[in-house]
C-alpha cells in the first residue's frame, strides 16, 4: 500500500495561520467568539487556532474563553450499528454558546455526519448567534449539504482512499497523508 | 411367559456365567426347556435389579408431573424393579387407603415393583401418629415410613414413631432438617449463599437432627433410616452411631455424589434441591462413605416437576431433580476414583436396600430367587438427554453430560420390560405377578 | 457488556468506563436542553415486582433524559398477582417492544435468569435481585465517593473531573446489616475492585456466613473501629423494621446504641470521613439526624448522582452493535 504525505508540519502550520487571520477577519475581531474542537484531532486543533489568533489579535494570550471543546458521540447517527463508543467530555468555555459566534473545529470533512452532529449537539447547549466550521482538510465525498467556510487544503480523494491526519500532540507528528484506494 | 438364557455376562462384574430365567424365577441352565430366547450379552454386566428406597411418584395429585406408570417405565428404564414412592402426595399416604390405591396402581402399571411408603404423621404435619398399623397390615404392606420432604422434628413425636414401628419390624426414614434453622433456605448455607444473597441451610440442620435421632434410636433399640444424607458432618455422625452398634442406614442421593453449590451461581433451578447442593469436601467425604459402607445405600430421591415450577425465578422454583433413569450412570461416574466396583453397585443399589425394606423379591441372583434382573453396558459413552427420558420431569440437572454407562436390559418378575434400552411391554400376568 | 447484572463479574475497566460516561452524563442537568438523544425511538422497560419507588424514578428519570420511551410495569395488580409465571410475565412485556429491561425482583438471581434463559433477547439491567445485588446502587455510590474523595462537589456537572480513577487507597466502611443488603454485597465487589480497603461493621447476627472469605476487614464494634482506622467514609445501611422481630438484635435501642451513627460517633471520625446512606433513612435509629443532616453527608448527592450513572449504565448496554474494540 502506497502513502504520500499531503501536507507537512509547514503546510500545515501556514494553512492554520490563514484559518486563524479568515477567523478573525470574518469575525471582526475577536469578540463574541468560542472555537469547539470536536474530538479526538479537532481539540488540539482549536487550541492551536485559538493560540495563533491570540497571536495575531490582541487579545491577550491565555485570556480565558476562546476556546473549548464538543464531544458528538451522543449526537451520532451510528451509535447503534457500530461498535461501541465512549463519549469525551465536552467544554463549553466563558459563559456559554448563547450569542456567541461559535467556530467548529475538525480535522477532516468527509460526509458531513460529524458536522450535522455537530450542530444538534450546539443546539442543545444553546443559541449561538452564528456558526462557522473550520477544517484542516475538505476530502468532499459529502452526504450531507454541509460545507466549511475555512479549509485548510480542499484534497480531491476517491472515497476508497484514506486520509490519515497525525497531530503531534497525539501521534507525535504534524502530516496529513493518503494511503490506500485503487492503484 | 418367556425363557431366557442370558450368556456371556459377567455376573456382578465379577466372572462371566450364563443365567436363565422362567417363570418369573433364575433357574439352573441345564433345567431350562427348550427353546428359550437368548440373550447374548457378551461385554455386559449383570446386576439385581435395582431397588431404589426414596421416589416420588407424584399420584395421587399431582398426575401432571408424574404418575405412578410414567414413574414405573422410568425405573424400568433406570434398571429398577422395586422402587419406594413417597408418601407425599394429595391425598398424603396416610391412611391404609391411599397405600393401597398407590400400590394397586403400581400393580397394573407392571414395570416396576411399587411399594408405597406410608407417612409417619397424619398429614406429614409432625402432629399426630398416622396409623402405621394399619398401613403395615393393608395389602400395600407398608414397612418404610417417612415424611419426607419434612422433618419428623418433634422429638418426642419421632421416639414414639421409633418404637411403635417395632412392633411390625418397621423403619422409621428420616427427613433431617431442622425447621427453625432452615425457614426460607434457599440452597447450602456457605460461601456461595454469602455471596448470592440466598438465605442459608445450614449443614448443622442436617446433623443435629441426626445426631438426634441415631441417639434416640439406640435409646429405644429400633431401626433408623436416613435419608439423602448430604454433609460430611452427617458422614461423621453416622459413622459413629454405627460404631456404636446404633441400627442405623443411611443413603445418598448420585446428585449429591456429583454436584456442587458452585451451580447454584446459574440461578437455575434445575439446581434447586432439598437438601441442597452442598460443598466439594462435603461430596467428597459422602463418596468416600459409600466406598467404606458408612453410607449403605443410594436413593434417588427422584422428583419430577412440570416445567413451570422449574421455569421461575429460584426462590419460587420447587425443590427436587429427576434422576432414576441416569442414577446408576451417575454413581459409575462418581465413584470412578475409588475402590468400587460393579459388586459394591449391586450392593448399594440393590442389595442393602431390599435388605433394609424387606423387598425379598429383589437384591438376588441366586437360583430361585425372583429374577429381577438388570443388564448394564459399561462401554456405552452417551450423552445425557432429559427429553428422551421415560419419566415426566425434565428437571434433570445432568442434561449434557457424558456417561460412560448404559442401562441396556431390565427383567422384572421373568419379563423383559426393557429390551436393547427400549421399554416394551407391561409383566403379561396383569396384577398378580407374583404372590409376596 | 450486554447486561448489567451484578458487580461481581464487573471488571475494573468496565466500571470506570461507567463512571466516567456518567462524568458526561452529569453535565447534561446543567444544559439548556437537558435530554440526549442518545436512544430516541427505543423503549426501556422498568419491569418492577418490588415496590420501589425511588429506584423506578431514578431510572425513569435516565432513560427519558436520553430520549427513550419509558414503560413501567409494577407487580401490583398485575397478572403475576394471578399466578402468571415470571417467563409469561416478561415475555409479554417483551412483545410489547422492549430494547432493554430494567428489572426489581424480591427474589435473588432474577435479572440473571432474564438475560440467560433466551426466554428475551435484550439487555438487562439488574435494578435489585433480593438480597443479592444492587450494581447500580454501588456503581453511584463509587460515583459520589470518587467524585467526594477527590475534592470535586460531590454532585452536579463538574469540569475535568475525576475521570479514569478508581477509588485507589480510600477506607471505606459499610455498617449494619449486610446479611440482607444487596447494596452491600455490590458495594463490597466493586469498592474492592476500584482498590478501596472495605471494612464491614456489624452485629455477628447480620453478616453472612462465610463473609470472613470476602476481600475485606470484619468488625463487630463499631467504636473500636472507629478508633483504630482512618476512614475517608462510612456507608450506614438500613436496618428493615422486620429484623427487630428476629432475633438478630435484642432490640432497636440496643442496636441504634451499638451501631447506630450517633452525633458522638461522628465527632469520632476523621474530619474528612464523608458520610453515606442508600436511603431510605431510619433517622434515630442506624443513622443520627445530626449524621444525616451534617455537612459531610453525601445522601442527596447520591440520589443526584442515581440518574447520571444511570444514564451511563443506558447508554453504555444499548449503544454500539457489539463488544468494544478499542
Amino acid at each position: 500500500m502506497t502513502e504520500r504525505t499531503v501536507l507537512d508540519a509547514a503546510d500545515m502550520r501556514r494553512a492554520m495561520t490563514r484559518i486563524a487571520h479568515e477567523i478573525i477577519e470574518g469575525n471582526k475581531g475577536t469578540d463574541d467568539l468560542v472555537l469547539l474542537g470536536i474530538p479526538r484531532r479537532g481539540v488540539p486543533l482549536a487550541t492551536r487556532l485559538g493560540e495563533l489568533i491570540a497571536d495575531i489579535s490582541d487579545r491577550p494570550q491565555g485570556a480565558p474563553g476562546l476556546v473549548g471543546s464538543l464531544d458528538i458521540t451522543m449526537y451520532r447517527d451510528d451509535l447503534r450499528s457500530n461498535a461501541y463508543r465512549a463519549p469525551a467530555p465536552t467544554d463549553i468555555p466563558g459563559e456559554g454558546v448563547d450569542g456567541t459566534t461559535v467556530v467548529l473545529v475538525d480535522d477532516v470533512l468527509f460526509s458531513g455526519r460529524t458536522i450535522r452532529a455537530a450542530l444538534d449537539a450546539l443546539s442543545d447547549l444553546g443559541r449561538p448567534a452564528k456558526v462557522r466550521l473550520a477544517v484542516l482538510v475538505d476530502r468532499g465525498h459529502r452526504d450531507l449539504p454541509i460545507r466549511a467556510d475555512h479549509v485548510g487544503k480542499n484534497l480531491p480523494t476517491s472515497s476508497s482512499e484514506r486520509v490519515n491526519v497525525s497531530l503531534a500532540e497525539i501521534d507525535g507528528t504534524d502530516a496529513v497523508t493518503i494511503s490506500g484506494g485503487r492503484e | 411367559m418367556t425363557d431366557y438364557l442370558i450368556t456371556g455376562a459377567d455376573v456382578l462384574g465379577r466372572g462371566r456365567a450364563d443365567i436363565a430365567i422362567s417363570d418369573g424365577a433364575f433357574v439352573d441352565p441345564d433345567l431350562l426347556g427348550p427353546d428359550p430366547e437368548v440373550i447374548d450379552a457378551t461385554g455386559l454386566i449383570a446386576l439385581p435389579g435395582l431397588v431404589d428406597m426414596h421416589t416420588h411418584l407424584r399420584e395421587p395429585g399431582k398426575e401432571d408431573a408424574e404418575t405412578v406408570l410414567t414413574g414405573s417405565r422410568s425405573a424400568a428404564a433406570g434398571g429398577y424393579t422395586c422402587v419406594h414412592a413417597m408418601a407425599n402426595t394429595a391425598p398424603v399416604a396416610d391412611t391404609a387407603g391411599v397405600v393401597e390405591q398407590v400400590h394397586r396402581l403400581g400393580r397394573s402399571a407392571g414395570f416396576t415393583e411399587v411399594v408405597p411408603i406410608g407417612a409417619v404423621t397424619i398429614g406429614l404435619e409432625g402432629r399426630q401418629l398416622a396409623e402405621l398399623g394399619a398401613m403395615a397390615r393393608s395389602e400395600a404392606r407398608v414397612r418404610i415410613f417417612s415424611d419426607d420432604g419434612i422433618c419428623v422434628s418433634d422429638p418426642l413425636l419421632m421416639r414414639r414413631a421409633l418404637e411403635y414401628v417395632k412392633t411390625f419390624d418397621g423403619v422409621i426414614a428420616q427427613h433431617a432438617q431442622e425447621p427453625r434453622l432452615t425457614e426460607g433456605a434457599q440452597m447450602n448455607e456457605g460461601v456461595v449463599s454469602a455471596e448470592l444473597g440466598l438465605p442459608g441451610w445450614p449443614a448443622v440442620a442436617e446433623e443435629s437432627i441426626i445426631a438426634r435421632d441415631v441417639l434416640l434410636a439406640e435409646h429405644v433399640g429400633s431401626r433408623l433410616h436416613i435419608c439423602h444424607v448430604s454433609t460430611a458432618g452427617s458422614v461423621d455422625i453416622v459413622r459413629w452411631a454405627k460404631s456404636r452398634g446404633v441400627q442405623v442406614t443411611a443413603e445418598v442421593t448420585p446428585h449429591h455424589l456429583m454436584l456442587t453449590d458452585e451451580l447454584v451461581r446459574t440461578f437455575d433451578p434445575v439446581y434447586k434441591v432439598n437438601p441442597p447442593l452442598r460443598t466439594q469436601r462435603d461430596v467428597t467425604a459422602l463418596r468416600e462413605a459409600l466406598a467404606d459402607g458408612t453410607i449403605d445405600v443410594i436413593g434417588t430421591d427422584h422428583a419430577p416437576h412440570t416445567a413451570e415450577h422449574k421455569c421461575s425465578e429460584w426462590s419460587a422454583a420447587a425443590m427436587g431433580m429427576v434422576g432414576m433413569e441416569t442414577a446408576l450412570p451417575i454413581v459409575v461416574e462418581a465413584m470412578r476414583d475409588y475402590d468400587f466396583d460393579f459388586g459394591d453397585i449391586a450392593r448399594v443399589m440393590s442389595q442393602a436396600p431390599a435388605r433394609i425394606t424387606g423387598a425379598t423379591g429383589h437384591g438376588s441372583l441366586e437360583t430361585g430367587a425372583s429374577a429381577n434382573l438388570v443388564l448394564i453396558d459399561p462401554n456405552a459413552p452417551h450423552t445425557i438427554v432429559p427429553a428422551d427420558h421415560a419419566t415426566k420431569g425434565r428437571n434433570n440437572p445432568f442434561a449434557g453430560l457424558e456417561v460412560a454407562t448404559a442401562i441396556t436390559d431390565t427383567f422384572f418378575y421373568g419379563h423383559r420390560v426393557l429390551a436393547d434400552g427400549e421399554l416394551t411391554t407391561p409383566h403379561p400376568a396383569g396384577a398378580s405377578w407374583t404372590e409376596q | 457488556m450486554k447486561h448489567l447484572l451484578d458487580t461481581a463479574s464487573l471488571t475494573r475497566e468496565d466500571a470506570v468506563a461507567i463512571l466516567d460516561i456518567a462524568e458526561e452524563m452529569a453535565q447534561v442537568g446543567e444544559r439548556e436542553v437537558k435530554k440526549l438523544p442518545v436512544l430516541r425511538g427505543r423503549t426501556v422497560v422498568n419491569l418492577f415486582f418490588e415496590d420501589s419507588t425511588r429506584t423506578r424514578l431514578s431510572f425513569e428519570a435516565a432513560a427519558k433524559r436520553l430520549s427513550a420511551d419509558v414503560l413501567n410495569f409494577s407487580a401490583k395488580g398485575s397478572s403475576v398477582s394471578k399466578g402468571e409465571s415470571l417467563q409469561d410475565t416478561v415475555q409479554t412485556i417483551s412483545a410489547m417492544g422492549a430494547d432493554a429491561i430494567v428489572v426489581r425482583h424480591s427474589a435473588a438471581g432474577t435479572a440473571q435468569r432474564l438475560a440467560d434463559t433466551g426466554w428475551i433477547d435484550v439487555p438487562v439491567v439488574n435494578a435489585g435481585d433480593g438480597t443479592h445485588e444492587h450494581p447500580t446502587q454501588a456503581l453511584l455510590d463509587a460515583f459520589t465517593l470518587r467524585r467526594a474523595l477527590g475534592g470535586f462537589p460531590a454532585s452536579g456537572a463538574v469540569k475535568d473531573g475525576p475521570r479514569g480513577k478508581g477509588l485507589d487507597g480510600a477506607t471505606v466502611a459499610i455498617v449494619g446489616d449486610i446479611l440482607h443488603s444487596r447494596v452491600a454485597r455490590s458495594n463490597v465487589h466493586l469498592l474492592d475492585r476500584l482498590g478501596a480497603d472495605v471494612h464491614l461493621i456489624a452485629p455477628p447476627t447480620l453478616l453472612p456466613w462465610g463473609a470472613e472469605t470476602w476481600p475485606v476487614t470484619i468488625h463487630y464494634d463499631l467504636d473500636e473501629a472507629i478508633a483504630g482506622q482512618d476512614f475517608d467514609a462510612v456507608m450506614m445501611l438500613r436496618v428493615q423494621h422486620e429484623r427487630m422481630h428476629e432475633s438478630f438484635f435484642p432490640n432497636a435501642r440496643e442496636y441504634a446504641r451499638l451501631w447506630g451513627l450517633s452525633e458522638a460517633r461522628l465527632r469520632a471520625l476523621p474530619e474528612s470521613a464523608f458520610i453515606m446512606h442508600p436511603g431510605p433513612m431510619n433517622r434515630g435509629f442506624e443513622i443520627s439526624a445530626a449524621a444525616a443532616d451534617s455537612p459531610r453527608a453525601l445522601v442527596l448527592d447520591q440520589v443526584e448522582n442515581g440518574v447520571s450513572v444511570r444514564m451511563a449504565v443506558l447508554y453504555r448496554l444499548l449503544t454500539g452493535q457489539e463488544e468494544t474494540i478499542d
